[in-house]
């Protein structure tokens, strides 16, 4: 086993894949020679050629209706949206087609394809290049979203995408892409796509976060930890179809809860989670779930994008909200 | 240094049969009289079927619908040239290609009824179900050539798409990745002059539609959409050419809405009578029935028959489309994934509970 970033633990998995079946190819722009702009499809041209790592036009509509004529037929075809402010050219493809292959010929054709989108902030990028479009895809039916958090997650997660046999968004935390190393197996291994994960145990209060936002919210979880609060951290894993039963079950337990993400806050996830919890378990709330995101404004800068993306303190304030209601 | 022309190009047009119904027997597609008998028999099956989906729908009992009147040479003569193997992406405007590629008419009737079982496309007819919006699936049917490519099968996938499709971006990106990759597809639009509305010279400053290939390294070419000959000649060429595996050709098939844009529209507000009339002079069945008269292929009771024939098919289908029971309400949940995820799940029994508790009978909606 060996310590992996989580570029070198999706580039694994998407080389084990490519290995164990040959209908798995993958497309994108600057994904072959150049490796991708972050290098996660690196050494994959020169292992797979050019007939399975295919450096495409600077098309997104396309590469992702390319994707879904070869998953149509049948093949297992993984694009690179190369960065989620590029990713609306191809919704069309997304919402028009590839979420309603399955329902409009009643399972007579599918689509598993898998987009990889590299998304979200904090790494000083010019404009479109740091925004949390995840919502976006979580409100089409029939696509599934899916945000790992850790290397080790990246790489199961990815494998379970790339074996779904319905279109999967994989969005890729571009900020901690290369931030935290961890043991990453050599071997395979599929984490399922329904299932939430409880990252640490907690009693007094359920903090909910995904990607990115993880690794604040576990800080913020520490720091509670030293004025004896007892935070049970969750990461959601899969976006959509969410899996609200960790969540509820985790929010009858502790009473408080509270949603981390980057996302503008109105019609974020973190609305639906909120809805979640007072449909399942309202009578067990002790206080109003927080929400700690993004602001309704339009994506800073890198100048001012620090003070827009949520952080420990703010984290923190909002336990304090809820264990003081 | 003088400026000079590097490359120079040209875009040709063919004409075999003329609206007269002269047909150039050099150029006229190798043809048996069975099968000119079947392009004329396909023709009147899709002119009588269309003629009745739009009664269907005035008397409410069919949803919108967009008629093919005029048309029926460019799909008919364009679809008979493909083989059973290859694939064919329709927009929305190409019931007659699908009656022909085997899609049962009662099928076409269920989905512009408003029942989307109408799309489950027949095992072993390799065809996308259609494409309401404009120009998406020119980009798939790309794929699905790039798939065959990959795995080496020796097919082409026609992609069906109107004048104004010409002018959406995915037009623009799924021929120019074609291009690039050199894939067995052929792009047959269809000019028909009006996208709703709007003429075809507010689509583009461009003199033709055909040369719009140029740009794309391939291929174009324009044909007269109302002759069946030219039609069948040119996609016959452009799909053997993207089975040789030499790329793709995209074709301009001149053509005329006769009718409406849909049952929903009203071409009267913008469009002159005059101009229809024209059109219809050069109607793509009348012309093809004076060239099979002269060739003893048709007389009035031969005529008259297969158009019998053909109504007699269009009522039968009709029929048992609206015999079809609607689905139950389980079918709007079930086929979002392969496995009904735990939420959707959740809506379902919750809906079934509302509904068998308001009806008392369950929870059919019929």
């Amino acid at each position: 086993m060996a310590k992996r970033t989580m570029v070198e633990a999706i580039n694994l998995a998407l080389q084990q894949e490519m290995t164990n079946d040959p209908s798995v190819l993958i497309l994108g722009e600057d994904i072959g020679k150049d490796g991708g702009v972050f290098r996660v499809t690196q050494g994959l041209i020169e292992q797979f050629g050019e007939k399975r790592v295919v450096d495409t036009p600077v098309s997104e509509s396309a590469i992702v209706g390319l994707a879904i004529g070869l998953a149509v037929y049948g093949l297992r075809p993984i694009a690179e949206i190369q960065f989620e402010g590029f990713s609306f050219a191809a919704l069309e493809q997304l919402s028009c087609h590839a979420s309603r292959v399955r329902t409009r010929t009643r399972g007579r054709y599918q689509c598993p394809l898998v987009v990889r989108i590299p998304y979200g902030g904090g790494i000083r990028a010019p404009e479109h290049h740091s925004d949390s479009n995840e919502a976006h895809f979580v409100h089409i039916p029939g696509l599934k979203v899916v945000v790992p958090s850790t290397p080790y997650e990246a790489k199961g997660l990815l494998l379970s995408a790339i074996r779904d046999p319905d279109p999967v968004i994989f969005m890729e935390p571009k900020r901690i892409y290369r931030a935290l190393r961890e043991e990453v197996p050599d071997e395979e291994y599929a984490i399922p796509l329904d299932r939430a994960r409880i990252v640490v145990e907690g009693t007094d209060v359920t903090l909910i976060a995904w990607g990115a936002m993880l690794h604040i919210t576990l800080q913020a979880a520490k720091s509670m930890a030293d004025k004896g609060i007892s935070a049970e951290v969750i990461d959601i894993r899969t976006l959509s179809p969410l899996d609200h039963n960790t969540l509820i079950e985790s929010v009858k337990k502790t009473k408080r809860a509270v949603v981390v993400h980057e996302a503008p806050r109105t019609c974020g996830l973190g609305a639906e989670i909120v809805a979640r919890i007072n449909e399942m378990a309202l009578v067990y709330l002790e206080a109003p779930v927080e929400r700690v995101t993004g602001f309704d404004t339009i994506m800073p800068l890198p100048k001012l994008e620090k003070l827009y993306l949520p952080d420990v303190g703010r984290v923190v304030h909002a336990i304090d909200r809820v264990m003081h209601f | 240094m003088p400026r000079k022309a590097i490359k120079d190009f040209s875009v040709e047009r063919l004409q075999i049969l003329d609206e007269h119904g002269v047909c150039d027997e050099e150029l006229r597609p190798p043809l048996s009289d069975a099968q000119i008998r079947s392009l004329y028999e396909w023709m009147i099956l899709a002119r009588v079927f269309d003629e009745k989906a739009y009664k269907l729908q005035r008397e409410g009992r069919l949803g919108t619908y967009a008629s093919i009147l005029g048309q029926e040479a460019a799909q008919i003569a364009s679809a008979l040239a493909l083989e059973p193997s290859d694939w064919m992406f329709p927009s929305f405007r190409e019931p007659g290609a699908s009656m022909v590629r085997g899609l049962p008419l009662r099928m076409i009737l269920q989905y512009w009824s408003g029942d989307e079982r109408g799309s489950i496309i027949p095992r072993g007819q390799n065809d996308f179900p259609i494409s309401i919006p404009v120009a998406t699936q020119i980009p798939i049917g790309a794929g699905v050539a790039w798939g065959a490519k990959y795995k080496g099968d020796n097919i082409a996938v026609v992609v069906f798409l109107g004048d104004g499709a010409t002018s959406k971006g995915d037009f623009h990106e799924g021929l120019n990745a074609a291009g690039v990759f050199s894939l067995p597809v052929v792009f047959f639009c269809q000019n028909n002059q009006w996208a709703i509305s709007v003429p075809r010279h507010r689509q583009t400053a461009a003199e033709t539609l055909a040369q719009k290939a140029i740009a794309y390294g391939f291929p174009g070419i324009q044909v007269d959409g109302n002759d069946v000959f030219a039609v069948y000649s040119a996609t016959d060429e452009a799909l053997k050419r993207a089975r040789a595996g030499k790329g793709p050709t995209l074709i301009e098939a001149v053509t005329y809405r006769i009718g409406d844009h849909t049952t929903a529209d009203d071409a009267t507000r913008y469009r002159s009578t005059e101009e229809v009339a024209e059109w219809k002079n050069k109607d793509p069945i009348d012309r093809l029935i004076k060239y099979m008269a002269t060739k003893k292929l048709w007389d009035e009771a031969y005529g008259q028959k297969v158009t019998a024939q053909a109504r007699e098919r269009v009522e039968a289908a009709v029929n048992e489309q609206e015999n079809t029971p609607a689905a139950d309400a389980k079918d709007i949940f079930l086929h979002t994934f392969q496995e009904l995820p735990a939420e959707l799940a959740r809506q379902m029994e919750a809906f079934l509970n509302e509904i068998g508790q308001r009806d008392g009978n369950g929870a059919h909606n019929g």
